[in-house]
């Protein structure tokens, strides 16, 4: 260490020292415990082969994704082929398909009012129409985003931290703060009579609704979506940037041909994630609007909801088959990740 | 080495000692839970009286534990259900909750005193079927009537409907003051469906039909379902309680009242206390008697109850908590300070006195006595109907979705009526 003046070097060789004492005393009982279990383990391990340990070791893992992923998914299918109110599966009447069949009940699923259950179906409706704008929305508002944040601008560092900013707030706090700008007394409204306009009642009109709940959520949201699309961005080999350059290829051409082939792997994993985080949107809509106007901001989560805990029969059959449909949708959400994942992979 | 053994003769001997003397009085202590919501000052009353009763009763310390009424009526039936529910709890939807409700009668020491007392409103607490019950009190009857801002119209220089005015006098009085003063809802009803009801009954809704089952959809509800219709569509009603909002979620218009934005809000009793403190003296505000229609001027009536649950572990001492809040110096107190409507008969004919309130809420507590007086049968029947809230959360929801222009009403009553059916069934099935 030529460099450090020789003044100095001591000092950090105590606090070297007195660092890797503390480590060592941190980890000491972790050691003895692996110590313990040596010997369990080398048994095991001559029991059932070397090869099969993998298993072993995955099986701790396997235990807590067991109990509190597929035991509730279990809990969940159970409950969705009985009825009644009682909440112990072994109290509720087994009744097969029926809550299904309640479900799907329908003269035809394009027209909410004309199934059985409307709520349901508005709340489909409802999800369908936000996953298609807020999607779109979030995947070309993150993608210029990063575009501009990968750009060697100034204050680069610090507007990187302003967009992932809301990421970090809870959904509960994002709403509130919107509902306080935008309700009839808000924020908003003191601007534009400020400017000389009408209160507009945001909540009241279902256009605006949607158009809210959509931005609140992408302005929540985008921040994470861009990290992803930049992380995409910098992978890119700046040598091919360099030959474009070279070759006077104007920039849009560069952005159609270069950067975004490129950084398709990334914009299927952000348009699959949005897809899933959209299908499964509830506490953000739920605060702001309550579903409203009317139920035209209901979501199909926020229906099972209030199907299951603030109807006064508290239904849980009935939500519960409703979670099994929205479950079996974001599996298929879930596989079409996993396949844009392998072929980011490829 | 000899101060060591010292040490530790001395730390062994005392935790002798606090095993023999002390470990019994500790296991003889029993805690109870109570659950508990507030819409004014009760929770801080009652917080004082139970430290009261646990200086005068050692044995039994009580953990009051305050949450948002939402979690009392979502929360605590899925914790009872599970046999995880607190030993009492103040809840609003007796009727359904009347499943988990023990009956204390075989641990009370003078059974007579709630019968005299309480007996129209144990009705509401017991199971279908049970005519014998004492599952806890009233901590306090509530009576749905209008609030107005007195303030707001003389500065519109409009006279106010007397008493026996009809609904629609009072729609086009309130409609005038707004118009004048600017204020944005010259009428608002909660969005629920005791609130609703206070307007049907006073429609001549009967709400049951002739085999005693629910028969929601009569004249006398569409003429109320029409008048809330209309006003949102004439601007009487403003629709961002009504329609602002989906399913069965609550809405008041408490903020605005307290912000003189509302010339007439239908509430009830249990804002009294809250009004008169945060009003206070930025304008006057009345209570005014249920207006009137076809069906009579009857108002609805509601209300909260003490209730103990059957998954306790100690009736005994449960018993005795509610005992000493139930007895009559107690309670009197209790409804004092609150600025509660009595929920004991006894009471209610002696009179509460109100040292507490202020001008503007003795005055309202007053009408609101008289209001209670005079609710009519249907009315009561309809509070004390085990499914009562299954009829009420269907009503709001749909005709929510006709007030905010998603439904007509003609769908709506459809919907009424088979949401009203389907969900029976489901309770009803074993």
């Amino acid at each position: 260490m030529p460099d450090i003046p020789s003044a100095i070097r001591p000092e950090r060789g105590i606090a070297i020292g007195a660092f890797s004492r503390l480590g060592q005393s941190a980890v000491l009982p972790v050691g003895v415990a692996l110590r313990l279990l040596d010997p369990p383990m080398r048994w095991i391990q001559r029991m059932i082969g070397a090869r099969q340990m993998a298993y072993v070791f995955l099986l701790p893992n396997f235990v807590f994704f067991g109990l509190f992923v597929f035991l509730p998914i279990g809990i969940n299918i159970v409950f969705s082929v009985t009825g009644g109110t009682a909440l112990f599966p072994s109290q509720r009447p087994y009744v097969g398909g029926d809550q299904f069949a309640y479900l799907f009940d329908c003269g035809s699923y394009l027209d909410p009012a004309s199934c059985r259950e409307d709520h349901f179906w508005r709340g489909v409706a409802n999800t369908a129409k936000f996953i298609v704008f807020q999607v779109t929305a979030m995947v070309l508002i993150s993608l210029v985003t990063a575009l501009v944040l990968n750009m060697k601008i100034r204050g680069r560092g610090f507007f990187r931290a302003v967009y992932f900013f809301p990421v970090l707030l809870s959904p509960v706090v994002v709403a509130l703060i919107w509902k306080w700008i935008l309700q009839r007394d808000g924020l908003l409204n003191a601007a534009i009579t400020t400017l000389g306009g009408q209160k507009i009642l945001f909540f009241v009109d279902p256009s605006w609704a949607m158009f809210w709940a959509v931005f609140v959520s992408v302005w929540a949201h985008m921040g994470f979506y861009t990290l992803i699309l930049l992380a995409g961005l910098q992978a890119i080999p700046a040598d091919l940037y360099e030959a474009a350059e070279m070759d006077a290829t104007p920039r849009w051409r560069v952005l159609i041909r270069i950067t975004l082939p490129l950084l398709w792997p990334n914009m299927i994993v952000v348009i699959v994630l949005a897809l899933i985080k959209g299908a499964q949107t509830f506490d953000e809509v739920f605060v702001l609007t309550g579903g409203g106007p009317g139920t035209a901001t209901l979501m199909v989560v926020q229906y099972i909801y209030e199907t299951a805990f603030s109807s006064q029969v508290q239904n849980f059959g009935l939500a519960a088959a409703a979670s099994v449909v929205l479950g079996v949708v974001l599996f298929v959400l879930t596989l079409l990740q996993f396949a844009a994942a392998r072929r980011k992979e490829v | 080495m000899r101060v060591a053994t010292s040490v530790i003769t001395s730390f062994l001997l005392s935790l002798l000692a606090a095993t023999v003397f002390g470990g019994p009085v500790a296991a003889e202590t029993t805690t109870l839970r109570m659950t508990w919501y507030s819409d004014g000052n009760e929770g801080e009353v009652m917080a004082d009286l139970l430290k009261r009763f646990h200086a005068q009763n050692k044995d039994i310390e009580i953990v009051l534990d305050q949450v948002p009424y939402k979690a009392v009526n979502e929360t605590l039936p899925v914790q009872l259900a599970s046999g995880q529910g607190p030993d009492m709890a103040r809840i609003v939807d007796m009727g359904g909750l009347s499943r988990f409700a023990l009956d204390m009668r075989p641990f009370l020491k003078d059974p007579t005193y709630w019968e005299t007392n309480f007996g129209p409103f144990l009705e509401w607490m017991r199971p279908a079927g049970d005519t014998k019950a004492i599952p806890g009190f009233m901590t306090q009857l509530t009576v749905t009537g209008p609030f107005v801002n007195k303030t707001l119209f003389e500065q519109a220089g409009v006279a106010m409907p007397g008493e026996q005015s009809t609904w629609e006098d009072w729609a086009k009085a309130v409609k005038q003051v707004a118009d004048k003063v600017q204020a944005p809802f010259p009428l608002a009803l909660d969005r629920s469906g005791h609130r609703f009801y206070a307007l049907a009954v006073s429609q001549g809704t009967q709400v049951f039909g002739a085999n005693g089952e629910p028969d929601v959809v009569d004249d006398g509800f569409k003429r109320a379902a029409q008048l809330v219709y209309d006003w949102h569509k004439s601007g009487v009603m403003s629709k961002e309680l009504w329609g602002s909002v989906s399913g069965t979620a609550y809405r008041g218009a408490n903020d605005e009242f307290k912000n003189a934005q509302v010339v007439m809000y239908l509430s009830g009793s249990w804002q009294i206390s809250q009004f008169a403190k945060t009003i206070g003296d930025a304008f006057d505000w009345v209570a005014v008697p249920n207006p009137c229609g076809p069906g009579g001027c009857s108002s609805m009536p509601g209300g909260a109850g003490l209730v103990a649950f059957k998954t306790t572990q100690h009736p005994k001492e449960v018993a005795r908590v509610m005992e000493y809040l139930a007895s009559e110096p107690v309670l009197a107190e209790f409804y004092s300070r609150s600025l509660f409507v009595p929920g004991h008969l006894g009471l209610a004919k002696k009179g509460i006195d109100y040292p507490t309130a202020g001008p503007d809420a003795a005055a309202a507590l007053k009408v609101f006595t008289v209001s209670a007086a005079q609710i009519s049968p249907i009315a009561y029947r309809t509070q004390g109907y085990g499914n009562s809230r299954i009829v009420l959360n269907a009503v709001i929801s749909r005709l929510g979705q006709a007030v905010s222009g998603e439904t007509t009403l003609e769908d709506a009553y459809k919907r009424i009526t088979a949401d009203v059916a389907q969900q029976i069934s489901e309770r009803n099935k074993k």
